[in-house]
């Protein structure tokens, strides 16, 4: 892992591509510092404690207890209790992705658990963390390391939601998100 | 043909939206998908899931099985039916049985291909698709004009004028503003259905899992939020094992819509939680609807490689012209209509295989690797045996068997003594001699054909020999091109011969799914041309290149004349075609160019069988460049000039504007000179350009090349 971690190739092979289908793509060297990204970025985008502001957030290992209530002292408004309701009305949907390949600019997760997909599609923003060392070059690499014995549900993200169907014009945002925030995680391990 | 089709392809083609769309999306699309597949072996990925669908389709029975096992013991119900009706029956059951009123659809051709919508919505309940595209078309009373794009026939004033019909006034055609009010009105349609129904673009045997991919995010909407998710699954998309999606996943949206990945790919293996907690009830279909017996066709198993990436509509010069409509209600194009005639009927694709003009793009792009023009002539081939041969069919291949009376016929329709082109009779004649068309000019009618020029030219005493095979074009409208091919092989100290039994290469007959008489066809040939022992066995046309080298032996196999293979096969080895003849020779230093030739510039076009067939295309090219030419690449040089043999008597609505398309590019070109390697090309073309008064010269590569050689 360590050959491919060291890869800047694979890094900005990977931004090139995810940018080249309209997702924003962002690298940090730790958590903390992914943390204090995701409070800008949602202060940005106007998340408060009102209908139709909330941040949704996913189940996930990089943050715990301590952090969830920093995270509610920095933005009011940020939910991680998150339901059906919850996601269709919020303005921002954070999760963390468990790969991510190089060479479509794609993220991958074990997606059996709901909130995972809730806050995927249903708020117009969605913000991606991804372990920089998750980074693989191909959707090949990825399936020697995916089972779908083991998991009901795997979801692949490659860019906003997107369609042509008037007249052929690429327009984006449909049902899903309008935008996708990915930000990669140079500290973070990579999923089991 | 039925008139009522002829009218569809009539209102088709005076349809400014579809042709300017469609037409411009063909390019895009031309230059978006080589992108796309940069850097990528695509002959070793379609070989790959040509070998995965292939071997799959060898086993649908087992697979189904495993897949039900597999998928059953993590709780998922898997239904497995041959009929349309019991899959439209236990989805209307099921969703009575849970008190399901509303249902939200992501994108599925297997439901249109069974009008499940009309079914649920008659037992009342309300059925919504919810692909932008197939919103805007269920809201507009239509069905798909593309298995991808579903609206693509449809502008944004169309669509702004359905929604402000349909859903709520005063919609304007601004295009992201019509998306978001399609997402505004279908989110809480999402939120509120009771089930869910998907497609699949692959189900895994091994792992019984399916696998979904859409841009729009619909389908993770239509699997998540309701609390039954129903995936109807048409067996061909059955692979063996988990690690084979990866071919299929890299090329289905290269081939689709030229990008590297949709936005969105699931896969769904079993059951998942609901947003109550509550586990989902998932049911997958497995449909056969004559799948299973196509799988034991020999001819037609290999449709069933089919990825439903539509790229063979996309780069047909017909589609682009006519668009879906015409072909049907369900599958459209180039293999929509080899579906059709087996999920349907085949008397249904009657009409429409009559619309393909056979140039061999689709074969040249299709990931799943299949022949589509190959099985569309084998549709017309068992639509013949079916519907038997019109007389007046007979008794023109009668004609065109007897080249001298073929000869005599075409000089006196030529010079106007007899009204050819009236009534049926010319509607099935192999070509085009006649004077019929307003587009383009024809050649006159030789006096002499060149069977009998040739007895006429001095050869000099030469050690090799060559038989030549004139076809019908160049002995009755073109000798110049066989004189010069003469020419060219006396220089090389090679005689030729014109053995005076061959006939007509079959193709008309083979074309017209008459493949008795193109067996008859062959057979004769066949005995004239191995009568002398010559080396090679030469012609200056494509198609009856690939009659002689190809369709014999195919046409022999296929009315089943095993006694004469092992000849057809000593045949085909030593035919080769003028260029590449011409190429070897150089190479062998038994030609040679003349120096000092006057550089020109010139402009090549792509001879279908030429290109496609026989892969000669560099050839002409390069012995040209060789001489001191100068090429100038037109744009869309190996699109088809809409000639396709009796296609411009039989469809002439369709073919005069390939011609035109093809026209305006060779003029962008700007060479004074285009160079072809096909007969039927340089009339189509010639007789083009003639008719708009252009000053470009037209020639046989064997034409310029004869004046280029020392």
């Amino acid at each position: 892992m360590s050959a491919i971690l060291e890869s800047t190739t694979i890094i900005e092979s990977f931004k090139t591509r995810a940018e080249a289908v309209s997702a924003q793509v962002q690298r940090v060297a730790t958590k903390e510092l992914a943390l204090e990204l995701i409070v800008r970025l949602l202060h940005q985008e106007g998340v408060e404690e009102k209908p139709q502001s909330h941040a949704v957030w996913a189940s996930c290992r990089m943050i715990g207890p301590v952090e969830k209530k920093k995270l509610e002292a920095a933005v009011p408004g940020i939910r991680f209790d998150v339901t059906r309701e919850l996601a269709a009305d919020a303005k921002v949907g954070i999760s963390q992705l468990d790969w991510a390949l190089a060479n479509t600019g794609t993220l991958v997760q074990t997606a059996d658990a709901v909130d995972q997909r809730l806050v995927s599609t249903l708020p117009p923003v969605h913000i991606a963390l991804v372990s920089t060392a998750a980074l693989l070059p191909d959707l090949p690499a990825l399936l020697t390391r995916v089972d779908p014995r083991k998991s009901a549900y795997l979801a692949f993200i490659t860019g906003p939601s997107r369609t042509a169907d008037i007249e052929r014009v690429l327009t984006i945002g449909v049902h899903g998100p309008e935008r996708l925030i990915i930000v990669l995680v140079d500290d973070l391990e990579v999923a089991a | 043909m039925n008139k009522e089709f002829k009218q569809s392809i009539i209102d088709a083609l005076a349809n400014p939206n579809l042709t300017g769309a469609l037409g411009n999306f063909s390019v895009a699309y031309r230059a978006g998908r080589a992108k796309a597949y940069e850097g990528i072996d695509f002959e070793a990925l379609r070989t790959q899931i040509a070998d995965v669908k292939s071997s799959a389709s060898s086993h649908f029975d087992e697979l189904a099985e495993q897949f039900a096992r597999v998928a059953e013991a993590r709780g998922t119900k898997v239904f497995r039916t041959n009929d349309p009706k019991a899959v439209k029956d236990y989805i209307l059951r099921l969703a009575q049985e849970r008190g399901v009123k509303h249902i939200v659809k992501s994108k599925s051709m297997a439901t249109e291909e069974i009008h499940l919508n009309k079914h649920l919505e008659k037992a009342g309940i309300d059925v919504q698709e919810t692909d932008l595209g197939e919103w805007i078309i269920q809201l507009a009373g239509q069905t798909p004009s593309h298995m991808v794009m579903p609206a693509i026939h449809m502008t944004k004033e169309e669509v702004a004028d359905v929604f402000s019909d349909k859903v709520e006034d005063g919609q304007k055609p601004d295009i992201p503003k019509l998306v978001k009010f399609a997402r505004g009105k279908l989110r809480p349609m999402f939120l509120n259905a009771d089930m869910g129904i998907s497609g699949a673009n692959i189900a895994v045997a091994e792992t019984g899992s399916i696998v979904i991919v859409t841009n729009e995010g619909n389908a993770r909407l239509v699997t998540t939020l309701p609390k039954i998710h129903v995936a109807i699954v048409g067996l061909e998309k059955l692979i063996e094992n988990f690690k084979d999606i990866a071919p299929i996943l890299t090329a289905l949206p290269k081939s689709a819509t030229a990008q590297l990945l949709t936005s969105y790919v699931s896969i769904i293996s079993g059951p998942v939680p609901n947003t109550d907690g509550t586990p989902k009830e998932l049911h997958i279909i497995l449909m056969d609807n004559r799948r299973n017996e196509m799988a034991h066709d020999p001819r037609f198993k290999q449709a069933l490689q089919c990825i439903r990436c539509a790229s063979c509509l996309n780069v047909c010069p017909v589609f682009r012209l006519v668009g879906g409509h015409v072909f049907g209600k369900v599958y459209t194009g180039g293999i929509g209509t080899i579906l059709t005639a087996w999920f349907s009927a085949l008397k249904e694709s009657d009409e429409i295989q009559s619309l393909c003009i056979q140039c061999g793009n689709c074969k040249d792009v299709c990931p799943g690797k299949i022949d589509i023009p190959d099985l569309i002539l084998e549709l017309r081939r068992r639509l013949a045996v079916e519907q038997g041969q019109p007389m007046i069919q007979k008794a023109i291949f009668s004609v065109v068997n007897n080249r001298r009376l073929f000869h005599t016929m075409m000089r006196a329709a030529s010079i106007g003594q007899i009204p050819f082109a009236k009534g049926g009779f010319i509607r099935h004649l192999p070509m085009f001699l006649s004077n019929m068309t307003e587009n383009r000019s024809l050649p006159a009618i030789a006096d002499v054909p060149f069977r009998d020029r040739i007895k006429k030219i001095k050869q000099p005493k030469c050690t090799e020999k060559a038989a030549f095979y004139g076809g019908c074009l160049v002995d009755f409208a073109y000798p110049e091109m066989g004189e010069a091919v003469v020419k060219v092989l006396n220089k090389a100290g090679i005689e030729v011969i014109f053995p005076e039994g061959q006939t007509c290469c079959g193709a008309p007959a083979r074309y017209s799914g008459a493949y008795e008489v193109a067996a008859q066809n062959g057979a004769d040939n066949i005995q004239a041309l191995l009568a002398e022992d010559v080396k090679y066995v030469v012609s200056a046309c494509p198609t009856c290149t690939v009659a002689l080298k190809h369709d014999f032996i195919a046409n022999l196999e296929s009315v089943g004349r095993t006694g004469e293979l092992a000849d057809a096969r000593r045949l085909s080895e030593k035919v080769v075609d003028f260029s590449t003849l011409a190429s070897q020779l150089l190479d062998q230093g038994r030609l040679k160019f003349k120096a000092g030739i006057e550089p020109t510039k010139f402009t090549y076009h792509d001879s279908c069988h030429f290109k496609r067939t026989l892969h000669a295309d560099q050839t002409p090219r390069k012995l040209m460049k060789q001489a001191g030419y100068e090429l100038v690449e037109m744009e869309e040089s190996d699109m088809c000039c809409g000639m396709g043999g009796s296609y411009t008597i039989k469809m002439p609505e369709i073919s005069a504007p390939i011609l035109e398309r093809k026209l305006v590019n060779i003029e962008k070109a700007g060479a004074p000179l285009l160079l072809i390697d096909c007969p039927g090309c340089v009339m189509q073309i010639g007789g083009g350009l003639d008719k708009r008064g252009s000053k470009i010269k037209v020639e046989h590569t064997v034409q310029r090349l004869a004046n280029c050689l020392e």
